[in-house]
């Protein structure tokens, strides 16, 4: 029997196990929507706006581990998916994205709603296709889904132009891929994993730096046998929070601009570096001349293109985390490094990065460890970007594997609320909490008419002072306060979320907050709660741009701590 | 040939935007091409793309792990230092003027070039070689006054008998 090709689209999504599609219609896609009426299996979510289609998209391929799928049509709509495009290709998040465009006859001639976006999309995708074929399609989609859920995960887009979607033709969905130019190293090379455990053999200070591969391989045991064998200190990158438990011993916390200072400190002085699924950002080595300047690093990657890329590499082992680390595993000998750890621990005690000053005012930090004290740790926290993600990532301890989705490397401002939606539409058993900053969820706000219409149950915390906080504070410490487009004018958050029919409150003191979120945990469906917080609040610490690791800045403090991690744990 | 010059061999999918995603490439990741050449291989639906680039600054090693990651390139070879035929052909038109003319004419002689045009005011000269024959012949003919010249970039392959073995082991 003949099929159109929206109906080989719709076929290949659910062969897939596809079942939600975010999206917004127009012209160009119109035939594919109009077969969607054929698949009501196919849940398809309406958003605001392209780039929330792409970020929800992207939360739900980041809570389940499964490909996120979103729609647009030609022109504007594919040029409103780039953002999220780009985020997910930075940040390694398997989504396919599927555009219309205008029929072949119209292609080259500036049509209505025409743009290139196969070419657009070029240095931002893992790979994207346009059909013009319509005896490709199965096999375009099957590659589509193929290429962006194996080896390094990425972003893929379809670009189907009209007539595409309308020609008819046999569906046969293959059974196999034939990518000649594309075999992914899984298995690490023996002898470069026996050298690698002869280093930490022999290794006085090691430290392991584990990154968002572990959670994409799910390498959560191995990591943790490989730690506590070895004994092992475990620093993770921002994105390769929840890939080892906090409140493990071996657990040191996070590196990078904003890490812990023992983090920090620990990677300096190391003599060996165990990097596992991470790719050496910038934000994370800081000055790559003064980083970890006495160790040696063996470097653990699926994508043989980020073994050298940033800084010099001994060990290279291409293949992917879990594999690779069981190979490893089976050649450790259990060690004793307890003068290393207790160097760590001192430090820590030093150090104490995460405790939190004493203060009238409301302060982001103290939001969210209650918020993790309220959930004891058990939800999935969606952030946006800037100072309340990195509070985020300090204040909420987490235990819960994967349990941590931010952007990480393209920093998009926007993407908490979009993407919290995405995670509890695909895991509508957890708590979702999304962490937003009073000018990061203004980015892509419309998405409160979907989270209310679809009733997505995602708690919101808006971390509101006023002003776009991290570049404030980089305003205050490197541009002597001048407060350049920074000071915002919110809206009243709580009026808007009223006007979109969600139930929302202010809190301005810190007697408000537990009552607040526990209201919040207690109403069905989805809840805001605006913080008004102090407005120049810094996270602490910080390495400057330009300086290395060891050259945090602490916070500047008189006060005794209110509360350390330690105490609490 | 320069040292630090890098000959790298890909042999990628034809199909549409292949060249594209390779240029794309090279020019978001900043490497710099001396020379690219593209055309078909012995294999159907594949072809083999020669590519030149200056060690001395981009890293060799990365241009061909991230051309590696492009979906449509098949495999590539950084095949510098191996044994190697590599070609390119020039055309050089040269100024000319009856004094002249015999002692051009001398010079292509002894780089077993052929004259493939002539005309009242200039020669047009075809060179087949290495990329420092051409050069060098370029370089003689440029005291006469060049008028126009057309190089193809280098093409190449490794010699007969040669395993790919080595080249392939890298990459893992």
């Amino acid at each position: 029997m003949k099929l159109t090709g929206a109906q080989i689209v719709c076929e290949s999504l659910l062969k897939e196990g596809v079942d939600v599609i975010f999206g917004i219609l127009g012209g160009q896609i119109l035939p594919l929507y109009d077969t969607l009426t054929q698949y009501p299996q196919l849940r398809h979510i309406l958003v605001g706006h392209e780039q929330g289609a792409a970020h929800a998209a992207e939360g739900y391929a980041r809570a389940t581990g499964k490909v996120g799928v979103c729609f647009a049509t030609s022109g504007p709509g594919a040029t409103n998916l780039v953002t999220g495009i780009a985020d997910a290709y930075l940040d390694s998040t398997p989504i396919v994205a599927i555009t219309g465009q205008v029929g072949r006859s119209f292609i080259g001639k500036d049509a209505f709603q025409e743009i290139d976006i196969t070419g657009i999309t070029l240095p931002i995708t893992k790979h994207n296709y346009m059909v013009t074929d319509v005896t490709d399609m199965a096999k375009t989609i099957k590659e589509a889904f193929y290429l962006a859920r194996t080896g390094r995960p990425g972003p893929v887009l379809v670009d189907l132009p009209k007539d595409m979607q309308v020609e008819q033709t046999e569906f046969n969905y293959p059974v196999k891929v034939d990518l000649p130019g594309y075999k992914p190293t899984l298995t690490g090379h023996p002898s470069q994993i026996a050298k690698a455990a002869k280093l930490i053999a022999g290794a006085k200070k090691p430290v392991i730096i584990a990154g968002r591969g572990i959670i994409i391989s799910g390498a959560y045991d191995e990591l943790k046998a490989l730690a506590e064998v070895a004994q092992m200190p475990v620093i993770t990158t921002l994105l390769g929070i929840s890939s080892f438990p906090e409140s493990h011993v071996l657990s040191y916390g996070w590196l990078g601009m904003h890490g812990m200072a023992y983090a920090n400190m620990a990677v300096t002085d190391s003599d060996l570096i165990i990097a596992v699924g991470m790719r050496f950002d910038d934000r994370a080595t800081a000055k790559v001349s003064g980083f970890a300047p006495h160790a040696k690093i063996v470097h653990i990657d699926i994508d043989p293109a980020e073994i050298g890329k940033n800084v010099r590499v001994d060990v290279p082992i291409v293949g992917d985390a879990k594999t690779v680390l069981k190979s490893l595993n089976k050649l450790l000998l259990p060690m004793d490094r307890t003068e290393w750890l207790h160097q760590l621990d001192t430090w820590r005690k030093e150090h104490p990065s995460l405790s939190i000053r004493e203060s009238d005012g409301l302060l982001p930090q103290y939001v969210i460890r209650k918020i993790w004290e309220i959930t004891k740790g058990n939800a999935l926290v969606v952030t946006g970007v800037g100072q309340h993600q990195m509070f985020a990532g300090q204040h909420f301890f987490y235990d819960k594997p994967n349990s941590f989705i931010s952007s990480g490397g393209l920093g998009t401002m926007g993407f908490e609320l979009p993407a919290s939606m995405g995670a509890k539409i695909g895991k509508p058993e957890e708590t979702v909490w999304c962490i937003a900053g009073d000018g990061s969820i203004q980015m892509t706000i419309q998405e409160l008419a979907t989270v209310s219409r679809e009733n997505v149950a995602i708690k919101v915390a808006i971390m509101n002072n006023n002003y776009l906080g991290m570049v404030r504070q980089w305003q205050q410490l490197f541009y002597e306060k001048r407060y350049m487009a920074t000071p915002l004018h919110c809206p009243d958050f709580v009026k808007l979320a009223d006007a979109y029919g969600i139930p929302a409150q202010n809190v301005k003191t810190r007697e408000e907050v537990v009552p607040a979120v526990q209201r919040a945990m207690a109403t069905p469906g989805p809840y805001i709660i605006n913080f008004e917080v102090e407005p120049e609040e810094n996270v602490y610490p910080m390495v400057p741009p330009g300086a290395s690791l060891h050259e945090f800045i602490e916070e500047p403090r008189k006060e005794v701590p209110a509360w350390s991690r330690r105490s609490i744990l | 040939m320069v040292s630090s010059q890098h000959i790298i061999m890909a042999m990628v999918s034809d199909k549409p935007g292949v060249l594209n995603r390779v240029a794309s490439l090279f020019r978001r990741r900043g490497f710099n091409i001396e020379s690219i050449a593209v055309g078909a291989s012995e294999i159907p639906g594949v072809s083999r793309m020669t590519i030149v680039v200056d060690g001395a600054t981009t890293l060799v090693e990365q241009v061909r792990k991230q051309l590696d990651k492009v979906i449509d390139v098949i495999k590539v070879s950084d095949i510098t230092g191996e044994s190697t035929i590599m070609r390119e052909l020039a055309l050089i038109k040269v100024k000319t003027t009856t004094n002249t003319r015999s002692e051009i004419m001398q010079i292509v002689d002894i780089f077993r070039a052929k004259i493939v045009d002539v005309a009242v005011d200039s020669l047009t000269v075809e060179v087949t070689g290495d990329e420092a024959k051409v050069t060098s012949l370029y370089n003689l003919l440029k005291g006469f006054g060049i008028k126009e010249i057309s190089r193809t970039g280098v093409v190449g392959m490794t010699r007969g008998g040669i395993a790919q073995a080595a080249s392939e082991e890298e990459s893992r």
